[in-house]
């Protein structure tokens, strides 16, 4: 069976719009939330988001694509462009059958349509862009990455909220062994429009705090929901021999197991699964638990979700019994951006041998006995990381990044 | 009553569908395809909803896709403009 690497990484995030300047800030505890900037938000009760708040797709995206494509696609342009660049592949030098594109999606280019509907409300139908027919779905950004580099393999979109990231590169592996030879896989996530953020307030899941320092505490005594925030990641898979092959300057790390479970139906006597799709995982690398040095957890924020997360963690592992982290405490919750994120973190700890923190979490929850790593990044050999994802409405995954021997 | 040029139809696509880097649109492209140009039907669907909006015309959207041409796209919208005159 063919492995799975990757071989170039692109990071659109809220507190660094580039690998290295993300990585940095991550280990600095240099987090991205803020005050809404993108629209009027002092009359919605969420406050904070991470926003790229610097990022403007004008200066990145040509001009003919920029009117195509809502801010999510923008931002998988950019990234991919970075992760192809990092690759130090040329694309159109491969067969371009053998070459796909697995994203996900969650929110869709909510600002678009949002714009669009209003136009379509206070103006007339004949005020609608025609590009409202395609900028605004899941499936879009999966759609211009592969026109864009010709991929024109097995092209695809996974939606499964926040799970969707993992799920998206469990996919693309899977595509990967079938006769291709380079998969781009991974997620981008903008929903920064009142209509975005509105959408998801019915879940009460969301923080209402105003303090950028106490909004989003996942695992703490204090936790009271999440931010929402923007960005992802775009990674470069490819099969291990023809990365050989053509010499690829860089391999991150090998993505040695994926799986995923469905949570049955709430209030029911079965409990929820994240810890199966864990256990999955770990048999689908052929690692036990004792092998994993870190794990990069969901971290919702909610304390009725950390506390299923943190079970399902002790379950596998006992009490305290692996360091683990959430370094999106810097970024916001981006749904099907986060697991991508949380990937290419994941291969930057086994990179650099470095755990990166938890900002801004202090004492634990009841019934929260995991490692967490705080304040500070801590320093240990990681040659293996479990990286888990739950979406909203059931969605768990679970994947295995290795270091490659 | 005033005809669409192509400077109007150069300054509509510009400012709604935008220019691929390899294109110039100040050449003279009245008999260039739109595809070669680097918009499809969607993208002459969007400058003809927006041409709309200036000129008393109507360009059924059957028909968008038989205007192959900038020249076609002026003679259909001027015809339509001297018909209601």
């Amino acid at each position: 069976m063919k492995t799975a690497v990757v071989t170039g990484l692109g990071v659109m995030a809220p507190n660094g719009m580039d690998t290295e300047t993300f990585w940095s800030n991550i280990l600095d505890g240099k987090s991205g939330i803020n005050r809404i900037q993108r629209f009027d938000a002092p009359r919605y009760p969420v406050k904070l988001a991470g926003e790229l708040a610097t990022f403007d797709p004008a200066e990145h995206v040509p001009s003919r694509l920029l009117v195509e494509t809502s801010a999510m696609s923008h931002l998988a342009l950019v990234a991919a462009d970075k992760a192809i660049k990092d690759a130090e592949v040329d694309p159109s030098q491969l067969p371009e059958y053998e070459l796909g594109v697995i994203t996900a999606n969650a929110t869709g280019g909510v600002e678009v349509g949002q714009r669009e509907l209003e136009k379509l409300w206070t103006q007339g139908p004949e005020h609608v862009s025609a590009y409202m027919s395609i900028a605004w779905f899941y499936a879009a950004t999966t759609g211009q990455l592969s026109i864009r580099h010709k991929f024109r393999g097995h092209c695809g979109v996974v939606v499964s909220e926040q799970a969707g990231g993992l799920d998206a590169i469990g996919h693309g592996r899977r595509v990967l062994r079938q006769d291709h030879r380079l998969v781009l896989v991974g997620g981008t996530e903008s929903a920064m429009s009142p209509a975005g953020v509105v959408a998801q307030i019915p879940t009460n899941n969301l923080s209402t705090s105003d303090d950028p320092a106490a909004a989003f505490l996942p695992f703490d005594v204090r936790a009271g929901g999440y931010v929402p925030g923007e960005g992802g990641a775009i990674l470069v898979i490819e099969d291990a021999d023809s990365a050989r092959e053509r010499g690829a300057p860089r391999v991150y790390g090998e993505i040695a197991g994926y799986a995923a479970t469905f949570d049955p139906r709430p209030g029911g006597d079965r409990p929820p699964t994240l810890e199966q799709a864990a256990r999955l995982a770990l048999a689908d690398a052929g690692v036990e638990p004792g092998d994993v040095d870190v794990v990069f957890a969901d971290a919702y924020g909610v304390p009725e979700l950390d506390r299923a997360e943190a079970a399902a963690i002790t379950a596998i592992f006992g009490p305290n019994g692996v360091p683990v982290t959430a370094p999106k405490t810097m970024t916001g919750r981006i749904y099907a951006g986060a697991g991508a994120l949380d990937t290419v973190t994941a291969l930057l700890s086994i990179r650099d041998g470095v755990i990166p923190p938890t900002v801004n979490v202090g004492t634990l929850a009841p019934g929260c006995d995991i490692d967490l790593v705080r304040e500070r990044p801590r320093t240990a050999p990681v040659r293996t990381a479990l990286v888990l994802g739950r979406g909203h409405g059931g969605f768990n995954s679970a994947v295995v990044v290795r270091a490659t021997s | 009553m005033r005809e669409m040029t192509l400077d109007d139809l150069t300054r509509v696509i510009r400012a709604t569908v935008g220019v691929d880097d390899s294109v110039d649109l100040s050449a003279d492209i009245r008999d260039t395809q739109f595809t070669d140009l680097g918009y499809d039907s969607l993208a002459v669907l969007e400058v003809v909803s927006r041409l709309e909006k200036e000129f008393p015309a109507s360009v059924p959207e059957e028909k968008i896709s038989d205007l192959r041409t900038p020249r076609e796209l002026i003679d259909f919208v001027n015809a339509q403009l001297h018909a209601a005159a």
